[in-house]
């Protein structure tokens, strides 16, 4: 696809001012570009200050980096919002139905949809979870929905993170920054809060809880420990939610509960918010060698004596080979039609859809099913010839391991630079909570933005920024 | 709350106040130094033996010199206890506590820490060495300052109240005994004039001059002035003052009286702090302090047991 097809979200296609931007950009006229530039180094000592760094591993010494932050903020109008969040509690809704029926009767495999090998072969499928009840029937109770835009109605799924979505932190610390510097913004113009995030979390989580739990339930977070890079938003979430931010090794089964250490012995815990991968959660029955989950854990789990967010085993949702299906998981349990589009995704496992990958590198972006964070994929637009040819050897020897889609032309935000305003790529992370009965969407997000002229990689650990993500109240 | 937490807290505040007392000595031994009435290497030794890292230091090093033990003590890799070490070791264990202490008591540490980074980034010269010491007591300063105004009295500010104290009185103990160790070799220098430098310099440590003037006017020896930081119960930094502020907050924590460190700190009281400052110098002064030293250090061994922050 060509430049002039990038959709800008404030200039459209265009050079034509957008609706939601229009406040806003009235206000950005009359500034003057050498406080803004003073208020975008202010913004960066905010953020040292308080600390919102993330860490960044295999470093002699645990060097502390900071997510670059841009002033400008991406602005979603409520109609655009009421669309896009109806679209999001489908799909989240979907999901957790998709997570039971296949921890049970797999009507879904029964029923031709989705091919039996994609979930028994599945590294991510838990055996350990068939036929366990989650408290409360949720499976995911914190939900990040990583989409793209490429047009003024058009958002794409890019990928459902149905583990431990992070990045919550951001999305306030970017708004509180944004309101400590700019107050006068926000009483011009209406922005949807976001602020109660940690209170509905924490309400989300005790609603939750399992059977046992008397009285106000127990809540803590489950970190695993002060290196791990999101340490900060593990402390921050707990800190804001007013609950205790444990280790493994605080935590042993008690009489049956799994407890705390406290100064005056153990307490026993309802819910856990665990930020620990599944594989370390429980070296009795998973990872033997881990030493930042809780021996048994799993035991007390299926006996119902506590609720673990989100469920172990969920990762066989945000699969990336499972994700193609997501449109068939949809429809399937909500019988309803999907509100929110799938990028077109070809299976490499296929021999049909391997060949037209093979044939189409250049044009294509391929990805590791199990891959994260930007890490181990190729953009076939970008990537050079070498790259290319290393890729396709690659596709050829494990074809199962990938899946390819097409290069989405993500729509642009303006950034603030010495130059003025420019465009740069953005996706956008909103956070869903799931609770019996209730499915919440904050109205916002994480904008991501890649800092680099014309890239499309948005990972920090790539480069990539931030933006506070405003939802008009109108 | 969790054990791990009561830990961190404890030790948070140990290493703040470690930090401050280890500029506070440096000072201490820069004016000492500067007033040329004794040889330098000798007085540095023993400004190292005070702080008990005499021997990791003589294990670096060939010999004393100045330059070298103020910039052990400041910023040395090799030495875990140096202001810097102490600094990144109390933002660490903030940080590992985050969630007990109030954001503002956060930012304080993590704005003492960035500034500590700073001036302690290259080796400090001696014209700027006053200024970079005030800048890290102005630094752990606004961190007490951020406690004290913005925490709840609950037993997480007992844990920092504890760890403050035991690690001040700790302090305190071994400043009396720089004494020792300075003036060991002659007796005969009692009363001179290099020995009333050297006890002005000690009260100086402890930011006392002031009170001991106060209360002693022009007057006031030796005995006074161990009297003054042993026994007397309002100076801030006395070991009765701090081991009275240990027992309060150990109370608070255990009002029945069940944990062996709330007793260990009543005996400790009993034992050494409710005598006449002259049983003190009969028992021998660095006996006394030694002796005080490691009844310091049971007690927070205790401590580590009794509220269960490892096991």
């Amino acid at each position: 696809m060509s430049e002039t097809e990038i959709f800008d979200e404030m200039w459209g296609r265009d050079g034509c001012l957008r609706e939601p931007y229009r406040a806003f950009h009235a206000w950005f006229e009359g500034e003057d570009p050498k406080r803004l530039r003073a208020k975008q180094r202010e913004a960066e000592e905010l953020f040292r200050l308080t600390g919102i760094t993330f860490n960044v591993y295999g470093k002699a010494e645990a060097e502390e980096r900071l997510i670059p932050f841009d002033i400008i903020p991406r602005i979603i109008s409520g109609p655009e919002w009421a669309r896009l969040s109806r679209g999001i509690e489908q799909r989240v809704r979907a999901i957790n139905a998709f997570l039971h029926d296949i921890y049970h009767k797999q009507e879904i495999v029964k029923a031709g949809r989705i091919p039996e090998e994609m979930i028994r072969r599945n590294d991510a499928f838990l055996p350990h979870m068939i036929g366990v009840e989650p408290p409360g029937g949720v499976y995911t109770h914190i939900v990040g929905i990583d989409l793209v835009r490429t047009g003024p109605g058009e958002f794409y799924v890019l990928e459902d993170n149905a583990r431990t979505p992070s990045g919550v932190s951001y999305m306030l610390e970017n708004r509180e920054t944004m309101l400590r510097m700019f107050p006068e913004l926000f009483s011009r113009i209406r922005v949807r809060p976001v602020q109660t995030y940690p209170f509905e979390l924490r309400r989300s989580l005790a609603a939750s809880a399992p059977g046992c739990a008397a009285g106000d339930p127990v809540v803590a977070v489950l970190t695993p420990g002060i290196y791990n890079s999101a340490y900060f938003e593990h402390a921050f979430l707990a800190d804001q939610m007013g609950v205790e931010l444990v280790e493994g090794h605080d935590l042993r089964v008690v009489d049956g509960r799994v407890a705390m250490r406290t100064t005056r012995g153990y307490k026993p815990i309802d819910v856990l918010y665990r930020r620990v991968d599944d594989d370390f959660l429980d070296p009795l029955n998973f990872n033997p060698e881990s030493t930042l989950g809780v021996p048994g854990i799993m035991d007390v789990y299926r006996a119902g004596g506590i609720t673990i967010a989100n469920a172990p085993g969920t990762g066989i949702a945000d699969d990336k080979a499972i994700y193609s299906y997501m449109p068939e998981i949809v429809e399937f349990y909500t019988g309803e039609r999907p509100l929110l589009q799938n990028v077109q995704t070809w299976r490499c496992s296929e021999p049909d859809a391997l060949a037209h990958v093979l044939d189409n590198l250049g044009d294509l972006v391929v990805k590791e099913v199990h891959g994260s964070g930007g890490y181990g994929m190729l953009i076939g637009p970008t990537a050079s010839r070498k790259e290319i040819a290393a890729f396709r050897r690659k596709l050829r020897a494990r074809p199962g391991n990938y899946i390819a889609q097409p290069t989405l032309s993500l729509s642009t935000v303006p950034v603030f630079t010495r130059a003025g305003l420019v465009p740069r790529h953005v996706d956008l992370r909103p956070f869903v909570l799931v609770s019996p009965g209730s499915i919440n969407v904050t109205p916002g997000g994480l904008t991501r933005v890649a800092l680099k002229k014309g890239s499309l990689v948005v990972n920090s650990s790539q480069g990539g920024g931030t933006k506070d993500t405003w939802v008009l109240e109108d | 709350m969790l054990g791990k937490t009561a830990n961190g807290l404890f030790w948070m505040s140990r290493y703040l106040e470690r930090a401050e007392n280890t500029s506070r000595l440096i000072e201490t031994g820069q004016r000492i130094a500067l007033t040329r009435l004794g040889d330098d290497a000798r007085e540095w030794a023993s400004i190292l033996q005070t702080t008990g890292a005499y021997p990791a230091f003589m294990a670096a090093h060939e010999e004393v010199t100045k330059e070298a033990a103020i910039n052990w003590m400041l910023r040395d890799r090799g030495n875990p206890s140096s202001i810097r070490g102490c600094i990144e070791a109390a933002r660490q264990n903030a940080r590992l506590v985050r969630t007990a202490i109030t954001g503002e008591a956060w930012e304080a540490i993590n704005a003492a820490y960035m500034g500590a980074c700073k001036s302690l980034s290259r080796k400090v010269t001696e014209r700027d060495l006053p200024e970079v010491l005030q800048r890290i007591r102005q630094g752990t300063a606004l961190v007490r300052g951020m406690i004290l105004g913005t925490m709840m009295r609950n037993e997480i500010f007992d844990f920092l109240r504890i760890g403050t104290f035991l690690e001040r009185a700790d302090f305190t103990a071994r400043i009396v005994d720089v004494k020792y160790y300075v003036l060991l070799p002659s007796v005969s220098a009692v009363g001179t004039t290099i020995d009333n430098v050297h006890w002005e310099s000690i009260l100086r440590a402890v930011s006392g001059r002031g009170g001991f003037r106060m209360e002693y006017g022009a007057g006031g020896g030796p005995r006074e002035i161990v009297h003054f930081l042993v026994l007397d119960r309002r100076m801030p930094r006395s070991l009765a003052f701090c081991a009275t502020k240990m027992e309060d907050n150990l109370r608070y924590l255990d009002p029945e009286g069940r944990t062996a460190s709330l007793r260990m700190v009543r005996d400790l009281k009993t034992r050494y702090l409710s005598h006449d400052v002259s049983a003190i110098f009969d028992y021998g002064l660095h006996e006394f302090i030694q002796s005080v030293l490691s009844a310091l250090g049971d007690v927070a061994a205790q401590i580590e047991g009794d509220f269960r922050f490892y096991e």
